[in-house]
């Protein structure tokens, strides 16, 4: 799908608006190659053409919602879209007035394209096993053009396309020994994928010691970015919403309404500038260039979709009430002396499956996964058997936080439920007193 | 294709028919070929705070082409169902066959191949179109209004959902496999916040997904569960946290679901068991040796596979290689006797499986999932469990759910506790959860209800895969009774 296609398209649906009627086109569109890998070797390749097209039609008070998938013939797709309008059209005389309705009425314009020369498939994976050679390496490449773009009978037209790659693998050394790593980005350079492999290769040395069984207790810790990306994650699910907030169900309650606090060595930052999302939301508002969710610790502002602006009376700086491109200010931690402070204690490379264990006490619950190690005066001398932790941030990232790195890590989402994510996290090492493990 | 409707409100068996045919006709030179149509609707509406939300249809259209060519297997989704999309499709896979077949895990030759002619239709008693958009809003603005309670009382929503898929695997081996699936499900949720405590509470059929139609309104109790939904929100704020320690630990179906899903379902799971899972969803404590000797449980615990269940949200006729389906155990009288694996999956393994072979939808290939994974009931009513408890919870409603790569050391909350003291069932209590660890937890298994108690549940978001898959799947179990669990509440 081009800009000239989709705006094309859009033109013609306008054409066809009745007097009252406000229409919002949406694309959402990637074509992708994915090859998954066990073994360093190929188990599933394939690749995927889509193209979604979100339409909300809107007439005074009420509006309507409806999605369909586009084939890629202008007259095939016209007449599905046409369709759609049509149906849209039925359905809105039987709904009511939307109090919350709330678009953008100027009309706004951009383009961003971030291009790539990308390898084909069987190059990078060729490339990858050849370098990986002897190794047990699992995951996926997954590369091409994500495209999302808006238009609107108000005059919005704005266009959102990248083309990336995304390599994300774990090397294996036994049952669940393993280190994980990701090569993302715009630009194939299979030195840096060497120099990654490398890296992996020593840390699998490591592994290959017997692991260190602990009991459960309270242990320092030192979470590289990867594993404080997993807290984060899961603090994004209702942590910053203005909705969440304003009904109370925030994990971040009592930090808002001053019962708790943070360490004051914590900066939290949607950086909608910095990011991959598209700058524009799906009323065609405008993002600003950042957001400031928590400074030295104390809560700030929410992510406030249109929906939740227009019912709680505030300003639109998100286009969903979750961060897309979350930033934690760095600190003044060198990430080479992060252990030497440690001292003895646990190094989590990564943390998996977070959830809940009380929302009210923003208490949570994981695993350790991939590259955790139990360390010794500043070494790691022995892979740890995965623990569950369970604890609240108000204790990791409060009164047991001893410093954040100054070095930062960009991790680019590799997701793909709904598509290839353009979600980035820039995030330090967080270097912890203590992180309670239950099991 | 006709492009008259984009969200049909009726199946369009024949257009993918004829897109099938088309396809055939012009069928790529290859070993083998499988065309696999989707023609997908859903509509979804939902109130809260009494103000309805946008209401929203969707539609999404088709096709992956699966190609074996050389001793490699490929494949390619497209939107673009004409002949030269299909054709430009075919060539995609075919290219990714060609990486298959340099560099790939196992010869396609393994490559499952159907001839199976067969059809499916989820059983609807009453059609979604049998009710009006206003009148299915008038129904959610009455029962989201029954939810209130007044100030405590944060949020309150109420939902109502509607998918249908058609779908149509086609073979160059023969395979004519046409199936409807349609479901209809409904929820609605409270949330209550007292001096500080934020408690949600939900029902109205939320947890409960099934196939079928308006009909299944009934049973979901939309308007009839909106008191106790609310009621209950507020009673958890009030009540005092889950006592932490060792003790019985009673699970209603609400829970068992979560309990099954996550340490029975997907530690069988064969391409967890082969290592195609390890970078994302995970590997398995199960390894093949264990197949057949393994004690999984105590003797009262047994599992099936089945997708035949009528009304259950995983059931079918075939799995999307095209694998017929049929009930197995998966574990009898405490013993592991098979994984969940597709063909593809059995073969690389030589093991049994089952034929779970399925996508999330037309742009994902198939992959080893579950379907409907139950538990067998035995001969125990609810208060016959509970009056054998001296000091323990029982745990209804599942709120969160965390466990490692392995599928082993498990943690899960539910929404609501009640103590059990002496044989009989005391006062609420907030934040219940439990941990464990999958290999001894099932051993603890000490009482499994009796049919009477049995409930057909599931779950709507089961992720797994890379690329990633979310796929419904169906779970059937009654209460069960499990000894010396360590239980905790919240707090800091």
């Amino acid at each position: 799908m081009t800009p000239d296609r989709f705006f094309d398209l859009f033109s013609a649906l306008e054409a066809d608006l009745g007097g009252g009627e406000v229409l919002f086109a949406g694309l959402g569109a990637e074509r992708s190659d994915f090859v998954r890998l066990s073994q360093n070797r190929v188990r599933q390749a394939g690749s995927v053409d889509t193209a979604d097209l979100g339409l909300t039609l809107i007439d005074g008070a009420r509006q309507v919602e409806g999605s369909c998938q586009l084939g890629g013939d202008a007259a095939g797709d016209l007449g599905r879209a046409r369709a759609l309008l049509g149906q849209l059209r039925q359905r809105i005389a039987h709904v009511p007035d939307d109090p919350f309705l709330h678009y953008s009425r100027e009309p706004a314009s951009s383009e961003r394209r971030i291009d790539a020369d990308l390898p084909r498939p069987e190059e990078a994976v060729g490339t990858l096993t050849d370098l990986a050679d002897g190794l047990d390496l699992v995951g996926i490449w997954a590369a091409g053009d994500v495209v999302e773009a808006l238009a609107s009978s108000v005059g919005h037209r704005h266009w959102h396309a990248s083309r990336s790659f995304n390599l994300d693998w774990s090397c294996y050394l036994d049952r669940d020994k393993a280190v994980k790593a990701s090569y993302c980005g715009f630009d194939w350079q299979p030195e840096q994928l060497r120099h990654k492999l490398d890296h992996q290769r020593a840390d699998l040395a490591v592994l290959g010691r017997p692991a260190r069984r602990i009991e459960p207790g309270r242990y320092r810790a030192y979470l590289a970015p990867a594993a404080l990306q997993e807290l984060m994650d899961l603090l994004a699910w209702g942590g910053f919403g203005l909705r969440d907030h304003r009904t109370q169900q925030t994990p971040l309650l009592k930090l808002a309404t001053g019962e708790a606090q943070l360490s004051p060595m914590l900066t939290v930052i949607e950086e909608h500038k910095r990011g991959l999302a598209p700058g524009f939301t799906a009323e065609g508002f405008t993002k600003p260039e950042q957001v400031s969710l928590i400074e030295e610790g104390w809560y700030q502002d929410c992510l406030a979709d249109a929906r939740s602006a227009k019912e709680y009376d505030a300003a639109v700086n998100a286009a969903a009430e979750y961060p897309e491109s979350l930033a934690i200010a760095p600190g003044d931690l060198a990430t080479a002396e992060a252990l030497r402070q440690l001292d003895t204690g646990i190094l989590i490379g990564n943390l998996w499956y977070g959830n809940w264990s009380d929302r009210n006490a923003c208490r949570m619950t994981g695993m350790t996964r991939f590259g955790t190690f139990w360390v010794e005066h500043g070494e790691p001398v022995a892979p740890l058997a995965v623990m569950r932790f369970d604890d609240s941030l108000y204790h990791l990232l409060g009164d047991r936080l001893e410093g954040l790195t100054q070095e930062r890590e960009l991790l680019l989402s590799a997701e793909t439920y709904d598509g290839r994510s353009t979600d980035s996290a820039l995030l330090p090492g967080a270097l912890v007193s203590g992180i309670d493990l239950a099991l | 294709m006709s492009t008259a409707t984009a969200v049909s409100p009726e199946p369009r068996p024949d257009e993918l028919r004829a897109v099938a045919r088309r396809f055939a006709d012009a069928a790529p030179a290859c070993d083998y070929w499988t065309l696999r149509l989707v023609d997908e609707v859903h509509e979804g509406l939902a109130v809260r705070d009494d103000v309805p939300e946008p209401s929203s249809i969707a539609a999404s259209r088709g096709a992956m082409v699966t190609i074996v060519a050389d001793g490699g297997l490929g494949y390619a989704a497209t939107a673009d169902l004409s002949p030269a999309g299909l054709a430009a499709a075919a060539e995609r896979a075919a290219s990714a066959a060609a990486l298959h077949a340099r560099l790939g895990l196992f010869d396609a030759k393994l490559a499952p191949r159907s001839g199976v002619r067969d059809e499916y239709h989820s059983p609807v008693e009453q059609p979604w179109a049998q009710m009006t958009l206003a009148d299915k809003l008038g129904l959610l603005g009455d029962a989201c209004a029954r939810l209130d309670r007044g100030e405590r009382i944060v949020e309150r929503a109420a939902w109502l959902g509607h998918r249908r898929v058609n779908q149509l695997l086609v073979s160059s081996d023969g395979a004519h496999i046409d199936q409807t699936f349609e479901y209809v499900h409904s929820g609605l949720a409270a949330t209550a916040h007292i001096n500080g405590q934020t408690q949600t509470r939900t029902g109205g059929g939320h947890d409960r997904p099934g196939q079928g139609g308006l009909e299944r309104l009934a049973t979901a109790a939309l308007l009839a569960d909106a008191e106790r939904v609310a009621g209950e929100a507020i009673a958890l704020c009030e009540a005092p946290e889950c006592p932490s320690g060792q003790m019985d630990l009673l699970l209603l179906p609400s829970q068992m679901t979560l309990q099954i899903h996550e340490s029975i379902g997907h530690p069988l799971e064969l391409d967890r068991i082969l290592g195609d899972e390890r970078n994302y969803a995970g590997l398995s404590f199960v390894t093949p040796d264990m197949l057949g000797t393994y004690r999984y449980g105590s003797s009262l615990l047994n599992v099936t596979f089945d997708p035949t269940l009528p009304g259950e949200v995983a059931s079918y006729a075939a799995d999307d290689d095209g694998t017929p389906a049929r009930r197995v155990h998966l574990i009898r009288d405490g013993i592991l006797e098979r994984p969940l694996g597709g063909e593809l999956s059995q073969r690389r393994a030589r093991l049994s499986g089952t034929a779970c072979a399925r996508a999330c939808a037309w742009d994902r290939p198939p992959i080893d999932r579950m379907a409907n994974i139950n538990l067998v009931p035995n001969e125990e009513g609810l208060d016959e469990m509970i009056a054998r408890v001296e000091r323990g919870v029982l745990m209804d409603t599942n709120r969160s759910w965390s466990i490692d790569d392995s599928r082993n050391k498990f943690q899960f909350s539910c929404q609501l506790g009640r103590l059990i003291e002496d044989g009989e069932l005391k006062g609420l209590v907030r934040n219940p959860g439990y941990r464990g660890v999958s290999a001894r937890f099932w051993r603890s298994l000490d009482g499994v209800g009796n049919p009477e108690t049995l409930e057909v549940r599931g779950v709507q978001n089961c992720g797994k895969g890379e690329p990633n898959q979310s796929v419904y799947v169906g779970h059937a179990s009654p209460p069960c009774l499990f000894r010396d669990i360590d239980v905790f509440g919240g707090g800091l």
